[in-house]
C-alpha cells in the first residue's frame, strides 16, 4: 500500500496536478471511511454517506455539514481528521489511522472543490486518443525516466516464447531469431509463437485457474468427474482465437443457443464445473446454496473484476453492490438442473452429462448393441420355466456352491505372500477379531509396479467345473480398500495349470460379483491373454466383495495328490494396483459368482445361489419386478450348462460394447430446467426464508438486461460483452497484462471496485479495453499488441530507483515461470515432453501415500506409463483436495475457487522438489544421456557447454563452465568408487536408458544437467 | 508481499524501514507481539471425525433419563440435521461412565483415566459451538474460521504474526494418524494451506509412511555428499547470476537451497527415536515408526522442542454414526494414554507453560441416536480441552442444556475459540489482517471474542 500511495504522489507531484478522487481520495476512504459511512446500510454510523457527493454535503442535526466544498476549515470531516481533542477519525476502534499525507491530501481535494468523480471501472470505457499506443501512453506517465532499451535477442526471445507458449526456444530457434536481420524477425517470431497450439495450451492454463476448472468433486470424497473434454474446448476456443464474447456466451449458456452444437453444449460445463458435494447427510438446500454462491463469485470475479461475493450477507461494504444484486446474479444461474447432493458413484453420478461420440463411434456403438441385442435375445429364448425348476434343485444338491481353498504354497515376484488358514490373520477394521483365515492370502512387503502370485491349491479328489478369484477388503489396503497401490484393483490375466501332470488349464467364461464395475474391468479381460487389458473391482460400489467366476474349458478332475497352481498377473497400466488380500474358491458345478458381503471374509464354505436370488425365485412370476428379472435371467444364464456358447457369445459382445463405450468421453453439461426460485437471504443463511423471491438481473447500478420477461443466462452473457458493460472488457485486459508483465495495471486483478487498486495506467488500461471491443473481442489482437509493444520488449535490468516496483514500467519485470511450466521446461529441455494438443488427464510421478488422507473410497495413485507421462503440466490429473504436491509447490492454484492472480513463492520446498521428484530426476538423466549423445566435443567441458546452451539458449560463461566441470568430476570421482550407486542413480523413471552408456559417466553427467535443471535462470523469464 | 511480522509494525516500519525493525527484533529491543504472550506455540490434537461429546467431556444424567425417549421438540425444531434429516429424533442416553478426577474432581468419561490424570492441568470447555454440519466445510471452519475454500489456515496465521523459531525445519508441521475403527472422514489439503497468505506458510505434512516430508530424501544412488556439492554448485551458479542480474529473488533462491539442504539433514534426525528413553516410549505407548496417535505426541514434543511453532496433528476416525460406545472405547484406547504423556512431558520439561495444547474436533454428536447405537453430526454444542500456555487449570468453563444439544451458557464461537488462541500468544486478532478483496480479512472473520475467564 505504501508504495502505490508513493507512486500516486510521485505522479501527483511530478505533474501538479490537482487531487483526483479516484486516484487519490477513494483509496483513502474506501480503506478507512466506507466500512461505516459507505454504500452498507446496515453498518452506517451517523447517518452519514461519504461515497455520494450529494450526501457528503448535507448538513447534519446539528447543522454541521460533513464537507463544505472549497472550504476544509469548515468542513466536519476535516475537523475530525485532526481531531487533537475531540474524537478522531477514524476510530481507534477501527485500527486504521490517517498519514499526514492522507490528511492533507484530503484537505486539499476539499479546497480544490471537493469534486467526486465516479468510480472509474464503473465509468464507460474511454475512447483512446487517436494515435494512442501502449508506449505512447505508457511514456505519458514516465516523465523524464526513461525507458529501458530492447533487450537482447536471446533474452526476448526466451521471454516471448515462455510467457506465449510456456515453453522456451532450442539453441537452434534462438541462432535462428538472433540472426535474423530482417526487420519484421520479431513479428515473424510472435506470429508463429501464437499460432502454435503450445499457445492455447499457455492461455487456457490461465483461464483453467479462473473457471477453477479440476478433474475432481472437490468436497469430502473428491471423487473424479467428467471435466476434461471442457478443457478441450477450452483449448480450442483459444487455438482458433474465438471471440471472447461468443466464448463468454458459450460457456454461461452454450445451452441455450438456439440449435445449440455439441461444443457450445460442451462449453457450458462451466456452470458445472464447480465444487460439489456427496457426504452423506449433506443438507440439500445448504448446499444448492453454496453452489449458486461460488457461481455468482466465479461469474463476478472473472467477468467483472468485482467480488460481488461479499454481498452474500450483507450489502457490500464499498461497491455499490447489495445483497439483492447478489441473489439476483444467482437467479440467472437457477435453471441448472442440479441437486444440492450429487451423487459420486451409480448410475446418476454427476448428474447432466453428454457423450461425446464422433459418428464413427457411434456407429460401432450401434452395430456392437445390437449384436449385444442379439446374442441376448438368442440366449433369452431358452430361459424356460423348467430351467428355472432345475436351478432350484441345482442350488438344493450342493453342486453351486464355492468351497473356499487352503492353499499350500503361495509365491510372488517381490511382494511376501502368507497364508492364513488356520491362524488369524490381521484385520485393520476388526483388531480383535479372532476367526480363523480359512485360506486366506495376505500381500506384503514390497509391491512392483507389475507383480505375479504363484499360489497353490490341493483341492484333494473332486471334478471341478470352475476356479473363483476373491479379493478381501480390508482398511489397511490403498487402492480402493482391495488393492495395495493405484485407485484400482486390476488382475490382467488368471492363468491355472495342473499339477504335476503340468496341463495348462483353459478358462471360455468369466463372471463377477461387482454390478457397478467400471466398464474397462470386463471380466473377460483377467481371460483373454491380453496383459494390457484386466478385472477388478471394489466393494465401494455395491457392497460386496468382488469375486471373479472363471469357467474352465472342460471340468478338471483331481485325486489326493493333485495340485492346481493359480497364477493372478497384474501387468496393466495401472501401477502397483495389485491384490492386497484374496481366496481362491472351486465350484464342482456351475456356481454363480459369490456375492460375500465384506464382513464374510472367513467362511470356509460359500451356501449356493445368493439370498437376494432365492428371495426373487420364491416370488410368483407376475409380481417380479425388472431386476428380479435380470437377476433371474443372469442366474439362469450362467448356471445352465446346455446354453453355453450362446452365454460366451453373449458375454463377448457386451465386452466388445464395453470397449467401444471405454473410448467415447462424456462431460458434464448445463442441463436447463424449470428456475427455483430465488430467495435473497438474510447474513446469507439458507434457512432464513423469510426474505422476498428475486428474479434474475443485474447488478442495479450497472444497468438492466431482459425485455421483461425472466432473464436467462444467456441474457446475462449478452450483457457481461456488451458494450454498456464497462467491466468485462477491462478485468480481461488487465488480466492479460499481467501474464506478460507479472503485476496487472490495476494490482488486484480480482477487485477493480473501490478496494482495488486505482491503475497507475488507467488510460492504458482503457486503451486495451477499447481496442478488446472495438476489434470484436479478438483475444490475440490484445495479446499481439502488449508483446509487440516496447514496454514488453525493454530489459528487464534496473538502472537507478526512481521506480523501486517498477509500477511506472520503465523496464521488463523477471518472472518465475509457473507451475505447469517449470514442468515443462524440464520436460523439454530433457527432450522427454509429450505434445499432444487436448485429451484426457495425466498422472505424472506423485509420492506413494499422497492421497492417504483421503477416503470415500480409499485410494492410491498410479502414474500414467507411456508418453502420457510427459505430457505437458496443464494436462495434469487435478485432484482438488490434493493436488499434486509438486504443482502445489509451485504455486499452481488448487481450483476449490475462482482463482485470478496466483502468487509466485520462493521456498525450500521448491528446491526440494527440483531436486528430488522423480520427474526431474528423470528428466536430468535422459537430458544428460542426450549430452552424452549429441554433444559436439565428447570432453566434459563440451558436454557441460552443450547441456547449459539446450537449457538457457545461451553458451556458459568461463565460472559457470568451472563450476558445472567441477561438480561433474565429483560425480565421478564418487560413482567411480561405487558403480552400483551410479547404476542406482542412472535408474530413475521409465524412459529409456542410453544402450552402451558407461554407467559412472552417466551418473556424472546427470549431476550436471540435474544442477542445469535447478537454476533460477531455468525456472525465470528475464 | 508483506513480510512476516510487518502487520504487527507496520508503523515502525514505516519509520524505520523493514530492515531496521527486523533488526530490533533480533535484537529483542521492540516486541513482534500485540501484548504479552503466555504461550509461544500451539500443538493442536485435532480429532477429526466429530468425537461425541457425550461420550467423552460432557456428562448428561439428564439425557440418561430420557433414554429412547422422542428428543422434545423444542431444541430441535428449525434446526441444521445431517444423516438424521426426515428420521424420527429419539434420546439416546451417555453410552459410557464418567468419573470425578484430580482435586478439581472433574467430571471425564471413565476410559480416558490418563487425561483424568491430569485434570487438574486442563481446562474443558464445554460450551463450542459450530456453524457447518458436514465435515469438510466444518473441518474449514474450524482451520480456517471460513467455510470458504482459499483462506488461511490457524497454523499458517501464527507463522505469519510469529515466524518461525527454527530455520531448519519448517515452522508449522502436520501430522496425521488413522484409527482404528475404519471410520475415517477424509481431510483435505486445504486445511493447512496457507491459502492467500505466502505459500512459504502452509503446513508442511509430515508422514510417517515412505518420506518424512516430500521430496525430502535424495534421489537413488546419490549420496548426502554428492547432494551437498550439487546445491553448493547450483548456489554458486545462481551467485554468479546474481552479480550479473542483481535481482534479490536470487539470492532468497540460494538461502532456499541452503535451507532445504539442512531440512534434509534435520528431519532424520527429528524422526529417529532410538535416543527416546524407554520410559518415556511407555508412557506415551508409542512405537517408533508406527505412525500412531501416540508416536506423533511424541513426535509433537520433538518439534516443539527445536523450535516448531505450530504443530497440528490429526486423529482420523471419530465419525460415529454407528456404535458410538464401541468406537469411542477403541478411540480411548488410542489417544487417552498419548494425550496426557504428551502433557506430563512437556511440564516435566517446563514447556507446558509456554504450550497451547487444544484437544477437539470439528464438530460433536447429536444427544439423538442414528441407527439405534450411533449418533449424527452435531454443531450446536460440543466440547473441547485445553491446557498449558497460560489456560487455567482444573477447570471446566461453559455449559451445554440438560440434554447436551445446544451451548446454553458462555458459548464459546469458533472464532472465540481462534481470537483466544491468538491472544494466549501475544497477537490481537482484530489486529492481524490482511488485505484480500477489499478487505481486511483476519482468522475470526468479523467476530471473536477473546474467552478471559479461561486465562490464568
Amino acid at each position: 500500500m505504501r508504495t502505490i500511495l508513493f507512486v500516486s504522489f510521485c505522479l501527483a507531484a511530478a505533474a501538479q496536478e490537482p487531487v483526483s478522487f479516484n486516484r487519490d481520495i477513494r483509496p483513502i476512504m474506501s480503506d478507512t471511511c466506507f466500512k461505516c459511512h459507505g454504500p452498507d446500510k446496515s453498518g452506517r454510523m451517523a447517518n452519514l454517506r461519504l461515497d455520494l457527493r450529494e450526501e457528503a454535503l448535507k448538513p447534519n442535526r446539528r447543522g454541521l455539514a460533513p464537507i463544505v466544498p472549497g472550504d476544509p476549515e469548515k468542513s466536519h470531516i476535516v475537523q475530525r481528521i485532526y481531531a487533537t481533542g475531540g474524537p478522531l477519525m477514524p476510530p481507534a476502534s477501527s485500527h486504521k489511522s490517517l498519514t499526514a499525507a492522507q490528511k492533507n491530501t484530503i484537505k486539499r481535494w476539499v479546497a480544490e472543490g471537493a469534486k467526486y468523480e465516479g468510480h472509474w471501472a464503473y465509468e464507460p470505457v474511454r475512447r483512446p486518443a487517436a494515435g494512442a499506443s501502449i508506449d505512447s501512453l505508457i511514456r505519458a506517465r514516465l516523465g523524464s525516466i526513461q525507458p529501458a532499451p530492447e533487450t537482447d535477442r536471446r533474452t526476448l526471445i526466451r521471454r516471448a516464447a515462455l510467457d506465449l507458449t510456456g515453453i522456451p526456444p532450442t539453441p537452434e530457434e534462438v541462432d535462428a531469431f538472433v540472426n535474423d536481420t530482417s526487420a519484421n524477425a520479431y513479428e515473424r517470431l510472435i506470429d508463429k509463437l501464437m499460432a502454435s497450439t503450445r499457445y492455447a495450451e499457455k492461455q487456457a492454463m490461465h483461464w483453467l485457474d479462473a473457471v477453477r476448472y479440476a478433474d475432481t468433486a472437490g468436497f469430502h470424497g473428491d471423487n473424479p468427474f467428467p471435466a476434461w473434454p471442457y478443457r478441450d474446448y477450452v483449448l480450442r476456443s483459444f487455438h482458433r482465437n474465438q471471440p471472447f464474447d461468443q466464448f463468454t456466451r458459450e460457456q454461461l449458456a452454450g445451452d441455450l443457443l438456439p440449435n445449440a452444437t455439441v461444443e457450445q453444449k460442451t462449453a457450458s460445463a462451466f456452470n458445472r464445473i464447480l465444487r460439489v458435494s456427496a457426504e452423506g447427510g449433506v443438507q440439500p438446500k445448504e448446499y444448492l446454496a453454496k453452489y449458486g454462491a461460488d457461481r455468482v463469485r466465479t461469474t463476478a470475479t472473472v467477468w467483472l473484476g468485482s467480488t460481488l461475493g461479499c454481498a452474500e450477507c450483507h450489502d457490500h461494504k464499498f461497491d455499490p453492490f447489495t445483497a439483492k444484486d447478489f441473489y439476483s446474479m444467482k437467479a440467472f444461474f437457477a435453471d441448472i438442473k442440479e441437486t444440492g447432493l450429487v451423487a459420486d458413484k451409480g448410475p446418476n453420478a454427476w448428474g447432466s452429462q453428454m457423450d461425446l461420440a464422433t459418428p464413427e463411434q457411434a456407429a460401432r456403438r450401434r452395430q456392437a448393441q445390437q449384436a449385444v441385442d442379439a446374442a441376448e435375445q438368442a440366449l433369452a429364448k431358452g430361459r424356460t420355466p423348467e430351467l428355472e425348476a432345475a436351478l432350484m434343485g441345482r442350488h438344493t444338491s450342493g453342486e453351486l456352491k464355492w468351497l473356499y481353498q487352503r492353499p499350500v504354497a503361495a509365491n510372488a515376484g517381490s511382494a511376501t505372500l502368507t497364508i492364513y488358514n488356520d491362524q488369524v490373520p490381521p484385520m485393520a477394521n476388526t483388531p480383535k477379531s479372532t476367526s480363523p483365515g480359512n485360506g486366506l492370502v495376505i500381500a506384503s512387503g514390497e509391491n512392483p509396479e507389475t507383480e505375479t502370485y504363484a499360489i497353490t491349491l490341493a483341492p484333494g479328489p473332486g471334478k471341478w467345473a470352475q476356479l473363483g478369484v476373491q479379493a478381501v477388503q480390508d482398511e489397511s489396503l490403498a487402492g480402493l480398500g482391495v488393492a495395495r497401490g493405484a485407485d484400482r484393483l486390476m488382475i490382467s490375466e488368471v492363468e491355472a495349470e495342473l499339477l504335476p501332470e503340468g496341463r495348462k488349464l483353459r478358462f471360455t467364461m468369466a463372471a463377477s460379483s461387482i454390478k457397478l464395475q467400471n466398464r474397462d474391468q470386463n471380466p473377460l479381460n483377467a481371460i483373454d491373454g491380453d496383459p494390457a487389458t484386466g478385472w477388478g473391482g471394489s466393494p465401494y460400489h455395491d457392497g460386496v466383495l468382488p469375486f471373479l467366476a472363471l469357467r474352465f474349458s472342460e471340468p478338471v478332475a483331481t485325486t489326493a495328490g493333485s495340485r492346481i497352481l493359480v497364477r493372478l498377473r497384474h501387468e496393466t497400466a495401472f501401477r502397483r494396483a495389485t491384490t492386497g488380500r484374496l481366496r481362491l474358491a472351486l465350484s464342482p458345478g456351475l456356481a454363480m459368482p459369490a456375492a460375500d458381503a465384506t464382513n464374510k471374509k472367513h467362511e470356509p464354505v460359500d451356501k449356493g445361489l445368493s439370498p437376494s436370488i432365492l428371495a426373487v425365485l420364491k416370488k410368483p412370476a407376475a409380481k417380479r419386478e425388472d431386476d428380479d428379472k435380470a437377476l433371474i435371467a443372469r442366474a439362469l444364464d450362467w448356471t445352465d450348462g446346455a446354453r453355453q456358447s450362446l452365454a460366451v457369445a453373449a458375454a463377448r459382445a457386451r465386452a466388445h460394447l464395453d470397449v467401444v463405450e471405454i473410448a467415447i468421453p462424456r462431460v458434464m453439461v448445463t442441463e436447463a430446467t424449470a428456475p427455483e426460485p430465488t430467495r435473497i437471504l438474510a447474513r446469507g443463511n439458507f434457512m432464513d426464508e423469510s426474505s422476498p423471491i428475486v428474479e434474475p438481473a443485474i447488478p442495479a447500478f450497472l444497468g438492466k438486461v431482459g425485455d421483461g420477461g425472466r432473464a436467462t443466462r444467456l441474457d446475462l452473457a449478452n450483457w457481461l460483452v456488451s458494450r454498456e458493460n464497462p467491466l468485462t472488457a477491462r478485468a480481461y485486459v488487465n488480466r492479460q497484462w499481467r501474464l506478460f508483465f507479472g503485476t496487472g495495471l490495476s494490482k488486484v486483478l480480482e477487485d477493480l471496485g473501490s478496494q482495488g487498486e486505482w491503475p497507475v495506467h488507467a488510460d492504458l488500461l482503457d486503451f486495451l479495453a477499447f481496442e478488446f471491443m472495438d476489434k470484436g473481442w479478438d483475444r490475440k489482437h490484445i495479446t499481439k499488441l502488449i508483446v509487440m509493444s516496447h514496454a514488453y520488449r525493454q530489459s528487464s535490468a534496473v538502472s537507478g530507483d526512481q521506480d523501486p516496483d517498477n509500477r511506472l514500467l520503465s523496464r521488463q519485470n523477471r518472472l518465475r515461470v509457473d507451475a505447469e511450466v517449470v514442468r515443462d521446461i524440464a520436460l523439454h529441455t530433457a527432450g522427454l515432453l509429450t505434445e499432444q494438443f487436448g485429451g484426457p488427464s495425466a498422472r505424472p510421478y506423485q509420492p506413494d501415500g499422497y492421497l492417504a488422507a483421503l477416503n470415500f473410497p480409499k485410494r492410491d495413485y498410479a502414474a500414467s506409463k507411456g508418453p502420457d507421462q510427459y505430457r505437458r503440466g496443464l494436462y495434469t490429473f487435478w485432484q482438488r483436495t490434493f493436488l499434486h504436491p509438486s504443482m502445489s509447490t509451485f504455486d499452481a492454484a488448487s481450483r476449490e475457487e475462482c482463482t485470478v492472480n496466483r502468487s509466485l513463492s520462493n521456498t525450500p520446498l521448491q528446491a526440494l522438489v527440483l531436486l528430488n521428484d522423480p520427474t526431474y530426476v528423470e528428466a536430468a538423466r535422459v537430458f544428460a544421456q542426450n549430452a552424452l549423445r549429441s554433444a559436439d566435443a565428447p570432453t566434459p567441458e563440451g558436454r557441460v557447454a552443450w547441456a547449459f546452451r539446450r537449457a538457457l539458449g545461451r553458451a556458459p560463461t568461463e565460472e559457470e563452465r568451472g563450476i558445472l566441470v567441477g561438480l561433474y568430476k565429483k560425480g565421478l570421482r564418487r560413482f567411480d568408487a561405487d558403480p552400483a550407486a551410479a547404476r542406482a542413480f542412472i535408474s530413475s523413471g521409465d524412459a529409456p536408458g542410453l544402450p552402451g552408456a558407461n554407467p559412472v559417466e552417466l551418473a556424472a553427467a546427470m549431476t550436471v544437467t540435474r544442477a542445469i535443471l535447478n537454476l533460477h535462470e531455468t525456472i525465470t523469464r528475464n | 508481499m508483506q513480510t512476516r511480522r510487518a502487520f504487527l509494525n507496520r508503523s515502525l516500519a514505516g519509520a524505520l524501514g523493514m530492515t531496521a525493525v527486523n533488526q530490533l527484533l533480533a535484537k529483542g529491543v521492540i516486541s513482534p507481539l500485540h501484548h504479552k504472550p503466555t504461550a509461544k506455540r500451539v500443538i493442536f490434537l485435532y480429532q477429526a471425525g466429530g468425537p461425541s461429546h457425550l461420550e467423552t467431556f460432557d456428562y448428561k444424567p439428564r439425557l440418561k433419563e430420557m433414554h429412547l425417549k422422542p428428543m422434545p421438540e423444542s431444541f430441535t425444531k428449525g434446526q441444521q440435521i445431517a444423516q438424521l434429516q426426515g428420521k424420527p429424533l429419539i434420546c439416546y442416553g451417555p453410552q459410557l461412565n464418567f468419573k470425578r478426577f484430580g482435586k478439581s474432581g472433574q467430571e471425564i468419561c471413565d476410559l480416558f483415566p490418563h487425561i483424568g490424570s491430569v485434570a487438574d492441568d486442563i481446562c474443558l470447555v464445554k460450551s463450542m459451538w459450530g456453524e457447518q454440519i458436514n465435515h469438510d466445510p466444518a473441518h474449514t471452519l474450524m482451520n480456517t474460521g471460513s467455510i470458504l475454500a482459499g483462506r488461511p489456515s490457524m497454523g499458517s496465521w501464527v507463522l505469519y504474526g510469529l515466524g518461525a523459531e527454527t530455520e531448519d525445519l519448517p515452522g508449522y508441521v502436520v501430522l496425521m494418524s488413522a484409527g482404528r475403527g475404519g471410520q475415517m472422514q477424509p481431510i483435505a489439503a486445504r486445511q493447512w494451506s496457507a491459502g492467500i497468505l505466502p505459500s512459504k506458510l502452509q503446513g508442511v505434512k509430515l508422514n510417517s509412511i515412505g518420506d518424512p516430508v516430500l521430496y525430502i530424501k535424495n534421489p537413488n544412488g546419490l549420496d548426502a555428499g554428492l547432494q551437498k556439492d550439487s546445491v553448493d554448485a547450483v548456489g554458486a551458479l545462481n551467485k554468479a547470476s546474481y552479480n550479473d542480474l542483481r535481482d534479490p529473488e536470487i539470492l532468497t533462491r540460494v538461502s532456499q537451497y541452503e535451507m532445504a539442504f539442512r531440512m534434509q539433514t534435520s528431519v532424520p534426525g527429528l524422526m529417529d527415536m532410538s535416543n527416546e528413553p524407554a520410559s518415556v516410549l511407555e508412557a506415551y505407548g508409542a512405537t517408533p515408526g508406527d505412525g500412531s496417535f501416540a508416536s506423533n505426541c511424541l513426535l509433537a514434543r520433538r518439534l516443539a522442542e527445536r523450535g516448531v511453532r505450530f504443530i497440528q496433528l490429526y486423529h482420523r476416525d471419530w465419525d460415529h454414526h454407528g456404535g458410538v460406545k464401541n468406537n469411542v472405547t477403541l478411540k480411548a484406547e488410542e489417544v487417552d494414554r498419548p494425550t496426557a504423556a504428551l502433557i506430563n512431558d512437556l511440564k516435566q520439561r517446563g514447556m507446558l507453560d509456554e504450550t497451547l495444547v487444544v484437544w477437539g474436533g470439528e464438530f460433536g454428536r447429536t444427544p439423538m441416536s442414528q441407527g439405534g447405537d450411533g449418533r449424527d453430526h452435531h454443531i450446536k454444542g460440543f466440547s473441547y480441552m485445553v491446557a498449558g500456555g497460560g489456560i487455567k487449570g482444573g477447570i471446566s468453563y461453559g455449559n451445554t442444556d440438560e440434554l447436551g444439544y445446544a451451548a446454553v451458557e458462555k458459548p464459546v464461537s469458533v472464532h472465540d475459540f481462534h481470537a483466544t488462541m491468538l491472544h494466549v500468544l501475544g497477537i490481537d486478532h482484530l489486529r492481524m489482517t490482511v488485505k484480500f478483496q477489499g478487505l481486511d480479512a483476519r482468522l475470526t472473520g468479523i467476530s471473536g471474542e477473546v474467552v478471559k475467564d479461561i486465562l490464568r
